[in-house]
C-alpha cells in the first residue's frame, strides 16, 4: 500500500511533466495536422537554457531563491519559444503546400540538427545541478521503515502544472488568439479569408507549445538534476504517446494522457522491470494507435474522399 | 423487363454520421447498358451514396447487391479494394485523383494491377523471368492504347499525368477506371470544371461507353445538360431521401423535384427543362 | 549594390525581371535574421557548461556569438540576393566565406564550421535557382530542362563507369587498405540506402526504424553462428528472411496508420528492438555484444595464415603469399555484389506490377483502393522486402566486424540511412550512391568533418526539403513507354 502510494506520487509528478510536453504536440497537430518531430528537442533546449541560466545566476549570486527561479523560468520560456518560432519558420512554413512526407522529413532533419547542435556546443557529457528545492513531507511510515515521501519539488511541479493548465485553457477558450486557433483547425483557407492571420496563429501555436516544453525542461532540471543532449528523444516519444493516448488534438486529453503515461511508467518500473520501462511506452503507443487511434478524448476523423 | 436481377440493386440504404442522417432509406436500381444519374441539390447526399457503394464508408443499414458474371456481390460487406477488384465497380473522384508523378500510360497500367499480378505470379515469378508476364503486359498496353485513343491522349502517353490540363486529367481518370474492365462505372461529377466543348466530348465518351461496352454507368451530376441529355434514368435526392426516379422526361415534370430543386418558383420548370 | 555581371545573369535567369528589393529592405531583413539568430545563439554558443576535474562551471564564448551572427547577417544578404536573381556576387561571396572557414587559421572550430556551411548553403542555393529557372524556361512538352535530359542520357554511362570503377578499385594503385575499408563502409550504406529506398522512395512509407532490420540481420548471423556454428553462406539468406519476417510482424499492425503515425511507430519499434537486445542478456550478452563471429570463407577456403588442420586456406589454394588484404578485398567484392543485387532487384521490380503499385500507393492511396489494389498487402510487401535487404546488409556487417553490439543500432543510424535516401533524391538509385559517398565517405577521409556530420545531415534535410521537396536527384523515369512497349511487339 505504502509502496503503491509512493509510486502514485512519483507517477503523477512524471506525468505532469509529460503532459506539459504533450500539449505542444497536440496543439501543433491540431492546427497543422502534423507531428512536430522536433518538439522533444525543444524540450531539451528548454532544459539546457534553464540550467545555463541557473548557473549564470548562481555565479552572480544574491537574491531570493524563489525570485531567481522565477526569473530563470521566464528566461527559459522566452528563449525556448524563440526556438519554437524559428523551428516553424525554417522547417514547416516553407513546406506548408508540399507533400506531407517532405514536411515530416524536414522536421526530422530539424530534430537531428538541434540535438547535434547542443551536443556540439555543450558537449556530450551529463550536466548536473545540485538540488535547489529540498525538503519533503513524510506522509506515511511503514513498520519496516519505508516512508512515503512527497517532496516540495514534487508539490511544486504539480502546482505549476495545474496553474499553467488552467491559465492555458482559459486562454484558448476566451482570447481572440484561441478563437483564431480553433478557426484555423477547422479550415485554414476559410479562416484566412475571414481575416485571421494564419501565419501568425500557427507561429504562436508553436511558440506556446515551446513555452510549455520549456517549463517541463525547467522542472526536470530541478527535479532530477541531470540532463544531457539526448533527453529530448525519449521524452519526446513518451509525450507524443501521451498526446495520442489522450486523443491527439485535445488539450485536456494531452494532460490526461501525460498523467497516464507517467503512472504506467512509475508502476511498471516499480513492480515489473526498470529496464523495459521505455518499451512500455512504445507498446502503449502501438496498442492505442491500432485499437483506438482517436485516443481517449479525441474526435473521430472522417476521411474525406 | 426480364426477371434477371439488375446490375446494381440498392435497397434501404441509410448512412448516419453521428446524429446526422446523410442518406435515409434509399432504394434504386441501375441497369447494364444504361446511364443512371443521381441528381440533387448540394448536400443531398449524392457523394455519400457513391462512397457507400465503393466501400469508402460502411453504410449504417442497407443492402447493395452487384451482379457480375452472374455472381451476386454484397458490397456493404466488402472492403473497398475488393469492391473494385472483385465486384467490378470502378469510380472517379470529384476532385481528381490521378497519380501525378507517374506517366499517363503508367496510370492506365496500374489500373490493370490485378490482372498483371496474376499473370506475373504476384510479381515473384516475373522477377526471375518465369511466366507469361510479357504477354500480359503487352495486352495491358494494348488496352491502355485503346482507351488513350478514345480519350485523345495517345500523344501524351509518356508524360507525367500531373502535367496534363484539368480536362485531360478528367478524361484520363475515366480511361483509367475503364482499364479495370469494370461492370459498373461510377462517375462523381465528371463535368465539373469542364468548358462546353469538353462537356460535349464527355457526353460523346459516355455515350460511346454505353453503346460499346455493355456496362452500367452511374453518375452524379450538377450539370443538367449532361444529365438530361444522356441519362436513361434519373434518381433525385433531397436531404438524403429519394424524391423521384424515372426517365429524364418523368423527372423533369415531377412537381416534387421542381420544388426541391428550385423552390416554388414558376420558372423552375422552364429552367430544368431548358438546360 | 549587385551590379556586377547583370547582363549575363539575365540569360541564366530569364524570370529575374521582377522588381528589385531596395538595399534598405535587404539590410532590414538580414538584420532581423541576425538579431534573431543572436538571441538563439547566445545561450548555447555564448555559454558552455564545461566540466573540469569533476567541477562544473560556465565558460563564456561571446566573441564567437558575434562573429557567427555577423556571418549569418552576411549569408542572409547573399541569400536574398540569390532570391532576387543575382548570382555572381553571392556565389563569389559564398566561396570566399567557405574558403575562409576551411583554410583560415581561426581558433574556433565552431566559427570555421559556420563559415564553411554558410558559404556552401549560398552556393547550393544559387545552383538550385539556376536549375529551377532552366526548368521553367524550357518550352514545349519535352521532359524538363536540358540538364535533366542530359542527366537522363548520361545516366547509363555514368552508372556503367561507376560499376567498372568499383570493380577495379582494389587493383588500382590507390586501392590500399584504408581506401578499401572506407569503400566497404560506403557500399554498406549504399546497400542500406537502396533497401530503404524501396520503402521510402518507392512506396512512400516513412520508416524511421530501418536500423531494426539491420540489427535483426546482424544478430541473426551472430547468434546462429555462435550457437549453431552455421556458416555465413547459410546465414546470409536466413538473416534476410528473418528480417523480412520481422518486417511483416512489425508492419502488419501499423501499416494502416497514416504517414506520420507510421513514422513514429517505426521509430518506437527500432528503439524497442535495441532495448531488447540490450536487456535480453542471456541470449544476446546485452551491452557486451556478441564477439568472435566467424569471418566468411571463399567457397570453404578461409582467409587465415595458418588454417586449421586438414583444411586449406585461400592463399595456399591459389598459391599466393599470405596477405591480410585478401580478406578485405574479398569482403569488398562481397558487399559490392550484394549492393548490385539490391540495385538490380529494385530496378527490375519497378517495372513489375507490385513495384508500380508501390509508386501508385505513394502518390494516392485512395485512388489505389478504388482501382482494386489491396493497400495493406502492397505496403507490407514493400516493408518486408526493404527489411530483407536491411537483413542482408546486417549479416554482412556482422561478418565484417566479427562483433555486434546494440550500440551499432541506434536511432542515429536510421537517421543517417534516411538522410542518404532523402538527400540523394527519393526513388533515385544514383542519388543514393552520390549521397552515400558524400555523407559517409567524405567524413571518413576528413576526420574533422565527422563531429559536424549529424548537424550537417539534419540541416541538409531541412534545406533540401524546402528547396527541392522531392530530393536532390529526383528525376523519375517512367517504367514503361508507349512507343517502346509497342515497338517491341511489332
Amino acid at each position: 500500500m505504502e509502496y503503491f502510494l509512493q509510486q502514485l506520487i512519483n507517477g503523477l509528478t512524471l506525468g505532469a511533466i509529460y503532459g506539459l510536453i504533450a500539449i505542444g504536440y497536440t496543439m501543433v497537430y491540431g492546427i497543422i495536422g502534423m507531428i512536430n518531430f522536433a518538439h522533444g528537442e525543444i524540450y531539451m533546449i528548454g532544459a539546457f537554457i534553464s540550467l545555463i541560466s541557473i548557473m549564470l545566476l548562481e555565479s552572480l549570486a544574491g537574491g531570493s531563491v524563489i525570485v531567481a527561479l522565477f526569473v530563470v523560468l521566464i528566461v527559459a520560456m522566452i528563449l525556448t519559444s524563440l526556438y519554437g518560432w524559428a523551428l516553424e519558420r525554417i522547417a514547416y512554413r516553407p513546406l506548408r503546400s508540399s507533400p506531407r512526407l517532405a514536411a515530416l522529413i524536414s522536421a526530422i532533419g530539424m530534430s537531428i540538427a538541434l540535438g547535434n547542435y547542443i551536443q556540439l556546443t555543450q558537449g556530450a557529457r551529463n550536466k548536473t545541478l545540485q538540488p535547489i528545492v529540498q525538503g519533503n513531507l513524510e506522509l506515511m511510515k511503514r513498520d519496516d521503515g519505508f516512508t512515503v515521501v512527497l517532496s516540495y519539488m514534487q508539490i511544486g511541479i504539480i502546482v505549476t502544472t495545474i496553474v499553467l493548465m488552467a491559465a492555458f485553457s482559459l486562454m484558448i477558450a476566451k482570447t481572440s488568439l484561441g478563437r483564431a486557433q480553433r478557426a484555423c483547425e477547422q479550415d485554414r483557407t476559410m479562416a484566412s479569408l475571414l481575416g485571421v492571420n494564419v501565419d501568425r496563429t500557427i507561429s504562436l501555436t508553436f511558440v506556446m507549445g515551446a513555452a510549455l516544453a520549456a517549463v517541463a525542461g525547467f522542472l526536470v532540471v530541478l527535479y532530477y538534476g541531470v540532463i544531457d543532449f539526448y533527453i529530448g528523444f525519449l521524452a519526446g516519444i513518451k509525450a507524443f504517446t501521451a498526446a495520442v493516448l489522450g486523443g491527439i488534438g485535445s488539450i485536456p486529453g494531452a494532460m490526461l494522457g501525460g498523467l497516464l503515461i507517467g503512472l504506467i511508467e512509475a508502476f511498471w518500473s516499480g513492480y515489473f522491470s526498470i529496464e523495459y520501462k521505455d518499451v512500455a511506452a512504445f507498446a502503449i503507443l502501438v496498442l492505442v494507435l491500432i485499437f483506438r487511434p482517436t485516443g481517449l478524448l479525441g474526435r473521430p476523423e472522417v476521411e474525406k474522399v | 423487363m426480364t426477371d434477371a436481377p439488375p446490375l446494381l440493386r440498392v435497397e434501404h440504404l441509410s448512412m448516419h454520421f453521428g446524429g446526422l442522417v446523410a442518406i435515409d432509406d434509399l432504394s434504386f436500381d441501375a441497369a447494364r447498358g444504361e446511364i443512371t444519374a443521381i441528381i440533387g441539390p448540394n448536400g443531398a447526399g449524392k457523394t455519400t451514396v457513391f462512397n457507400c457503394l465503393t466501400g469508402f464508408y460502411k453504410p449504417t443499414v442497407g443492402r447493395l447487391t452487384m451482379q457480375r458474371d452472374d455472381t451476386p456481390w454484397q458490397l456493404e460487406q466488402l472492403e473497398d479494394y475488393r469492391i473494385a477488384r472483385d465486384a467490378g465497380v470502378a469510380r472517379t473522384f470529384q476532385n481528381i485523383r490521378i497519380f501525378p508523378q507517374m506517366s499517363v500510360l503508367e496510370n492506365l497500367i496500374v489500373a490493370q494491377h490485378h490482372v498483371l499480378m496474376k499473370a506475373s505470379g504476384y510479381s515473384a515469378l516475373a522477377l526471375i523471368g518465369i511466366g507469361g508476364y510479357r504477354k500480359a503486359e503487352r495486352e495491358a498496353v494494348a488496352l491502355a492504347r485503346y482507351w488513350l485513343e478514345r480519350v485523345n491522349l495517345v500523344e501524351r502517353a509518356d508524360e507525367d499525368a500531373g502535367s496534363l490540363s484539368y480536362g485531360a486529367q478528367r478524361r484520363l481518370e475515366i480511361a483509367r477506371a475503364m482499364c479495370m474492365r469494370p461492370a459498373l462505372l461510377c462517375l462523381d461529377e465528371p463535368a465539373a470544371g469542364l468548358n462546353p466543348r469538353e462537356t460535349g466530348e464527355l457526353n460523346d465518351l459516355l455515350g460511346f461507353i454505353r453503346a460499346e461496352h455493355d456496362i452500367g454507368l452511374l453518375l452524379i451530376e450538377h450539370d443538367m445538360g449532361v444529365v438530361m441529355g444522356i441519362s436513361d434514368k434519373v434518381v433525385v435526392l433531397d436531404y438524403g431521401r429519394k424524391i423521384a426516379d424515372g426517365t429524364p422526361e418523368q423527372v423533369r415534370n415531377d412537381p416534387a423535384v421542381i420544388r426541391a430543386y428550385l423552390g416554388e418558383e414558376d420558372d423552375a420548370l422552364e429552367f430544368v427543362g431548358g438546360a | 549594390m549587385p551590379s556586377t555581371g547583370n547582363g549575363t545573369q539575365a540569360s541564366i535567369l530569364p524570370d529575374s525581371g521582377h522588381r528589385r528589393l531596395p538595399p534598405g529592405a535587404i539590410f532590414k531583413e538580414a538584420g532581423l535574421t541576425a538579431v534573431v539568430s543572436l538571441a538563439l545563439l547566445v545561450p548555447f554558443v555564448g555559454f558552455k557548461i564545461a566540466n573540469r576535474g569533476g567541477e562544473q562551471f560556465l565558460e563564456t564564448r561571446l566573441p564567437e556569438v558575434l562573429i557567427a551572427a555577423g556571418l549569418i547577417f552576411l549569408g542572409r544578404i547573399f541569400l536574398i540576393l540569390v532570391r532576387e536573381g543575382s548570382l555572381a556576387l553571392p556565389v563569389a561571396g559564398g566561396a570566399v566565406i567557405s574558403a575562409i572557414g576551411l583554410f583560415a587559421p581561426i581558433p574556433s572550430a565552431f566559427i570555421q564550421a559556420v563559415a564553411f556551411t554558410a558559404g556552401l548553403v549560398i552556393i547550393v542555393r544559387a545552383a538550385f535557382m539556376v536549375f529551377a529557372a532552366r526548368r521553367r524556361s524550357s518550352t514545349g512538352r519535352e521532359f524538363g530542362s536540358g540538364f535533366a535530359d542530359g542527366y537522363r542520357k548520361a545516366l547509363p554511362w555514368l552508372a556503367s563507369a561507376l560499376i567498372v570503377f568499383a570493380v577495379i578499385l582494389p587493383l588500382m594503385p590507390f586501392g590500399e587498405r584504408r581506401t578499401i575499408d572506407i569503400a566497404i563502409l560506403v557500399l554498406t550504406y549504399i546497400m542500406l540506402g537502396w533497401g530503404l529506398n524501396i520503402v521510402v522512395g518507392l512506396a512512400g512509407l516513412l520508416d524511421l526504424g530501418y536500423v531494426a532490420f539491420y540489427a535483426v540481420g546482424a544478430y541473426s548471423y551472430a547468434l546462429l553462428a555462435s550457437y549453431f556454428d552455421f556458416s555465413f553462406w547459410v546465414c546470409l539468406p536466413l538473416a534476410g528472411l528473418f528480417a523480412g519476417f520481422f518486417g511483416i510482424i512489425l508492419g502488419f499492425p501499423v501499416l494502416r496508420l497514416r504517414g506520420d503515425y507510421l513514422a513514429i511507430v517505426t521509430l518506437g519499434f527500432g528503439e524497442m528492438i535495441r532495448v531488447i537486445l540490450l536487456n535480453w542478456v542471456s541470449l544476446t550478452k546485452g551491452p557486451d555484444g556478441v564477439s568472435g563471429i566467424p569471418r566468411p570463407s571463399f567457397f570453404g577456403l578461409e582467409f587465415k595464415r595458418y588454417p586449421a588442420e586438414g583444411t586449406e586456406s585461400f592463399h595456399q589454394f591459389f598459391g599466393l603469399d599470405y596477405s591480410s588484404l585478401h580478406r578485405v578485398v574479398f569482403l569488398y567484392y562481397l558487399i559490392l555484389i550484394l549492393a548490385l543485387i539490391t540495385n538490380f532487384f529494385t530496378r527490375r521490380i519497378r517495372t513489375l506490377p507490385i513495384g508500380r503499385a508501390w509508386e501508385a500507393l505513394r502518390e494516392d492511396e485512395i485512388a489505389c483502393r478504388s482501382l482494386g489494389i489491396n493497400p495493406r498487402n502492397t505496403k507490407l510487401s514493400a516493408f518486408a522486402i526493404g527489411a530483407m535487404f536491411g537483413g542482408f546488409a546486417g549479416a554482412f556487417f556482422a561478418t565484417r566486424q566479427g562483433f555486434v553490439s546494440p550500440e551499432s543500432f541506434t536511432f542515429l543510424e536510421s537517421a543517417i540511412i534516411l538522410a542518404i535516401v532523402v538527400l540523394g533524391g527519393m526513388g533515385s538509385q544514383m542519388g543514393v550512391v552520390i549521397a552515400a559517398v558524400v555523407l559517409i565517405g567524405l567524413p571518413e577521409y576528413i576526420r574533422d568533418l565527422q563531429e559536424y556530420r549529424m548537424l550537417a545531415f539534419g540541416a541538409g534535410m531541412v534545406l533540401i526539403m524546402s528547396w527541392r521537396p522531392r530530393g536532390l536527384l529526383s528525376q523519375r523515369d517512367p517504367t514503361i513507354s508507349l512507343a517502346r512497349a509497342e515497338g517491341k511487339t511489332s
